[in-house]
């Protein structure tokens, strides 16, 4: 079948997609958008998390079909408003600052939760709420502490606190 | 494999009814996992997400119908004071992603024994909107589940909605899991207290064939309970309610946990989670 969507603010077409198929195998497979990343297959690791109609969700367990229509952003669509320099989100940024990526498999996916997470929070997000949005993202490398250190950095860099009074 | 995409409830139920071995799918985030790792192909998935009226839910009196496609993050933000047991459930499920897709109704379709809407639909008494091209029925709760992963549906029902009261009192519900995310439930236990009715329910989730009550822990703390003096839980009648609710259960041993830790988990879930809505319902005197 047939399956056109809106992928980071372009419309896309893919053809001769399996009824059965997910949208993560049609942004990879078809779309030649590797972002997201494929592993686990049943929704436990987040690492091909993407924005469907701006709600983050796991793009492995969307079937393709059901994104007939929709507007998607993957991890290379945060970029629209990245940094001039160096071509980065903000998020990403603070990732790479914070030395969060390790081998990177999880990032993408880690990256775009993030996101998520802050453009919901005002101000620099309580570290219970950073574990509970990051919850359903599992990095097997760095131990997650250096990853609540990019959120926090992110989040800072975006809401500098106030100067003290003179 | 077919796709077929209803643009209205109607066309929906027709296809289910021409198409009874098609598989309604919504979050995904169970049919999609039986795709991706080949458990099973259906012959054809039924796309339920096109269907505005499913993502609505309306208060109708003190009953809310929540349709078939409100997400569990939906229902945590919008309902989480007048259904708190289902909400508290809610919050246990999977993990953001997770709960951004999947719904009360998916749950409800898969039929789990570990399901974790279920236990709070029991306590509460909720019951199931099916609608076919036949006409639309209301299955209690109770009767709902039939079996492993096995419920009362027929071939070409799909679920429109699930009703459930709105809270009289204290809600809790309570499940052991390896971390605090993406957890299924070794066990799980879910209480809801009905002072008008002096009523205790309960629900016991992945430790029977069937999500399922303890009627005798029912009776047994509706009758003990100090209702209108609100005095202090007896710690004999919160251990012997543990006692009932772990003897309702029927639990296996599995890759999840074993029977008999299973039971005794229980008997300290319903214990606690007693205790907890007792202090509540004392503290809104």
């Amino acid at each position: 079948m047939r399956v056109s969507l809106t992928v980071n603010g372009r419309p896309m077409t893919a053809d001769d997609v399996w009824e059965g198929e997910s949208l993560l195998y049609v942004l990879r497979e078809r779309l030649g958008l590797p972002g997201a990343k494929n592993a686990c297959e049943q929704g436990e690791c987040g690492s091909c998390t993407v924005y469907l109609d701006r709600t983050p969700v796991c793009a492995c367990l969307v079937a393709a079909g059901q994104a007939e229509g929709s507007e998607v952003v993957t991890v290379e669509g945060l970029t629209a408003g990245a940094e001039p320099d160096s071509g980065l989100h903000e998020v990403q940024r603070a990732f790479v600052d914070a030395g969060a990526v390790q081998c990177g498999f999880c990032t993408p996916g880690l990256v775009v939760q993030a996101h998520a997470l802050l453009a919901d929070t005002d101000g620099v997000p309580q570290d219970a709420d950073i574990r509970e949005a990051l919850a359903g993202n599992l990095c097997r490398c760095t131990g997650y502490e250096k990853i609540l250190d990019a959120v926090r950095l992110a989040a800072t860099r975006r809401h500098p606190s106030p100067s003290p009074p003179p | 494999m077919d796709f077929l995409r209803p643009r209205t409830w109607a066309e929906a139920l027709a296809l289910k009814a021409e198409r009874p071995e098609a598989t309604p799918i919504q979050g995904g985030t169970d049919v999609m996992v039986e795709i991706n790792l080949d458990k099973g192909r259906p012959a054809a998935l039924l796309d339920l997400t096109p269907l505005p009226e499913l993502r609505e839910w309306t208060g109708e009196g003190e009953m809310i119908r929540l349709g078939a496609g409100v997400t569990y993050s939906r229902l945590i933000a919008e309902l989480g004071a007048r259904l708190p047991g289902l909400a508290q459930a809610s919050r246990t499920v999977g993990s953001p992603q997770i709960r951004n897709r999947g719904t009360v109704a998916g749950n409800l379709g898969a039929a789990s024994p570990a399901g974790d809407s279920h236990p709070p639909l029991l306590a509460c008494g909720a019951v199931v909107e099916a609608e076919s091209v036949r006409g639309a029925r209301l299955i209690p709760i109770g009767e709902f589940y039939t079996g492993v992963k096995r419920n009362a549906l027929a071939p070409d029902e799909l679920i429109r909605a699930v009703r459930v009261p709105a809270a009289t009192g204290p809600q809790y519900f309570s499940k052991v899991g390896t971390r605090n995310a993406m957890v299924i439930a070794v066990c799980s236990f879910a209480t809801a207290l009905e002072p008008g009715e002096r009523r205790v329910g309960t629900g016991i989730g992945s430790a029977a064939p069937t999500p399922r009550r303890a009627p005798d822990a029912e009776d047994f703390a509706s009758g003990e309970l100090d209702w209108d003096g609100r005095g202090p839980l007896d710690p004999g009648v919160a251990r012997r309610f543990g006692e009932l609710v772990a003897a309702a259960a029927a639990p296996i041993d599995d890759v999840r946990g074993r029977a008999a830790y299973r039971t005794h988990a229980l008997a300290v879930l319903a214990r606690r989670a007693l205790g907890w809505a007792w202090d509540d319902y004392r503290g809104n005197s």
